[in-house]
């Protein structure tokens, strides 16, 4: 029986989201059974830093539904993390643009940097989510270690971690190093008989206008744009305390693409002053995972977050939450060989794979309708008419905020696109705007 | 900072919730503190204070029931809203998320207990019954 018992000993390798709540509810449930276990986190980032070496190179969203099952959990995200809390999103596409609020009038999205702000933050006002969630790890008593790990290996059928000076024994070993560091190389060690990951690149540029400016123009509101560039799945500019955040996610993002987001017309009407639609000074391209680990565990080692599987484009911090409370969940409750992974975890983390295969299905029509102006159109109408009436028949506007917001799961809301309804509806709409002459582009909204 | 506050803020007194109307909705407080009242013959009889963190309004999800109590913010406060059907979706994936619910509930029994036994102590001391 490889079960933990007390004086447990479990290594997690990265110091994320993914490695921090693994941590974190590992030690919460050891609590709740009444055992004494020692969790130790390596990270060598220091996560309150500015610029590259303190960031986890994201959008910077925490999902509608990530915000409630942290708050069910008990944790909450205070406003010295959370830089502006969205309750809305305006959908532009080539001419027109479309606010729409979510429901219940409430901020439920929770805009954040993942670390210590962009690369010419002056004064710094809020903390980055990593460093808060590492040190909720550390307020329930995990030890961070501040060190490289230099290989893991095995010793006498236990995973091994090698620092510089000294190796450390461990009854488990997670790996939460996501998908841009080095960390993944230690595997290759262990003999991980996986097929590792797929990968793309995405584009994340901060762009520093100040809050004033940024409370005006782009309000609390996630700007979603529904615009004709080739390759581009999914692009966002997200208001954040003083920076706006620009998000491209799609295939082979490069120069020509950025440059051709930057120029668009739709684009540049966001900006109070379309000269500042431009490439912050603090820019990247992270891999981003879009096909998942084959196996993500093996006896006494578990793969969290990016690393193993995570959802396509959106909630990356959702699916490290769930795969690592799915993770602790089994090795403190049931037991950490790989059968015990393969009962408890394994439906989890292939939920959010089969999900993503939806969610590549939904991307695909989403392209189909960019490239066809009627079909925008209809999209754009039909949420219109659903802002005048009843919430509950808002079938359009909900389809569109779950899929640019990632609240829920793909498969759902392609389930929810099937409904007689709302087909009839935009077949209608869009037969009603192919019968149309295109209108100009409209005046900039400010919200 | 405030643009980074989550839920909805509500005003001094303002009712988040009130006694006797239908539940589909389950609150945590973000900031701030709340009263919980209960309506009688003679007016509102506190209940309880609940700060940040707390959870209330569980109750509604658990049972068809109307709501039990009127809570109203004492002071600013914001509160999350979690509606029925995306709370039940998530415990039904994750079921550990009914525990903290299950313990808010044990925790208003043993004071409930504690309340009660201190009233039938009261009582009988008025009436002279052991």
């Amino acid at each position: 029986m490889a079960t933990l018992e007390d004086g447990a000993r479990i290594g997690v390798i990265g110091g994320g989201p993914a490695g921090s709540l693994f941590a974190y509810f590992l030690l919460t449930f050891a609590r709740r059974l009444d055992l004494d276990v020692c969790v130790d986190i390596y990270e060598p980032r220091d996560f309150t830093k500015s610029g590259p070496a303190g960031c986890n190179m994201c959008g910077g969203i925490v999902s509608e539904s990530l915000v409630q099952a942290l708050a069910i959990d008990g944790i909450t995200l205070p406003p010295s993390i959370v830089q502006r809390g969205i309750d809305s999103y305006v959908l532009h596409t080539d001419t027109q643009s479309l606010k729409i609020d979510t429901p219940l009038d409430e901020k439920r999205i929770a805009a954040l940097h993942r670390g210590g702000g962009p690369r010419d933050i002056t004064g710094r006002r809020w903390r980055g989510l990593d460093s808060h969630l590492l040190g909720l790890a550390e307020e329930v008593g995990a030890h961070v270690h501040r060190t490289r790990v230099g290989e893991v290996g095995w010793d006498d059928a236990r995973p091994q971690v090698r620092l510089s000076d000294r190796a450390e024994t461990y009854d488990l070993l997670a790996f939460a190093t996501g998908v841009n560091s080095n960390g993944l190389q230690l595997l290759d060690a262990l003999g991980l008989p996986a097929r590792r990951f797929r990968t793309t690149k995405a584009y994340v540029t901060e762009i520093n206008l100040g809050q004033e400016v940024i409370g005006q123009t782009f309000g609390n509101s996630m700007h979603m744009f529904l615009i004709n560039i080739p390759r581009l799945d999914c692009a966002a500019i997200i208001p954040k305390g003083d920076y706006v955040t620009v998000c491209l996610l799609g295939r082979d993002i490069d120069k020509e693409l950025i440059g051709a987001f930057f120029r668009n017309p739709a684009v540049r009407r966001c900006f109070a002053d379309p000269a500042a639609a431009r490439e912050g000074a603090c820019h990247c391209s992270p891999k981003i995972n879009i096909g998942e680990t084959s196996r993500p565990f093996v006896d006494r080692i578990v793969l969290l977050g990016d690393c193993g599987a995570t959802r396509l484009y959106k909630d990356g911090i959702g699916a490290a939450y769930r795969t690592a409370k799915a993770a602790a969940r089994t090795a403190m409750f049931s037991g950490v060989a790989a059968r015990d992974f393969q009962k408890h975890y394994w439906p989890v983390y292939r939920s959010i794979a089969h999900d993503n295969r939806f969610g590549l299905l939904m991307f695909t029509v989403v392209h189909w309708i960019k490239a066809i102006r009627p079909l925008v159109a209809a999209v754009v109408t039909m949420s219109a008419r659903e802002q005048a009436g009843a919430p509950r028949r808002r079938r359009m506007s909900t389809v569109l905020w779950d899929m640019f917001t990632g609240s829920a799961p793909y498969r759902e809301i392609f389930l929810r696109t099937l409904a007689p309804p709302f087909i009839v509806r935009f077949v209608w709409e869009s037969c009603r705007m192919a019968m149309r002459r295109p209108k100009p582009a409209e005046e900039p909204i400010h919200v | 900072m405030y643009e980074g506050a989550l839920g909805h803020e509500y005003a001094d007194g303002e009712a988040i919730c009130r006694q006797g109307e239908p539940g589909d909705r389950m609150f945590i407080v973000q900031s701030g503190r709340v009263i919980v009242e209960v309506a009688s013959g003679t007016g509102a009889v506190f209940v309880t204070e609940l700060k940040g963190g707390d959870i209330f309004g569980e109750m509604a999800l658990v049972e068809r029931r109307p709501r039990s109590a009127t809570v109203r913010a004492h002071g600013p406060v914001r509160v999350l809203t979690l509606d029925k059907r995306a709370f039940l979706r998530q415990v039904h994936e994750d079921p550990s998320l009914a525990y903290r619910i299950l313990e808010t509930m044990s925790r208003r029994i043993r004071r409930l207990d504690a309340e009660l036994s201190e009233y039938r102590r009261i009582r009988s001391q008025d009436t002279g019954v052991t």
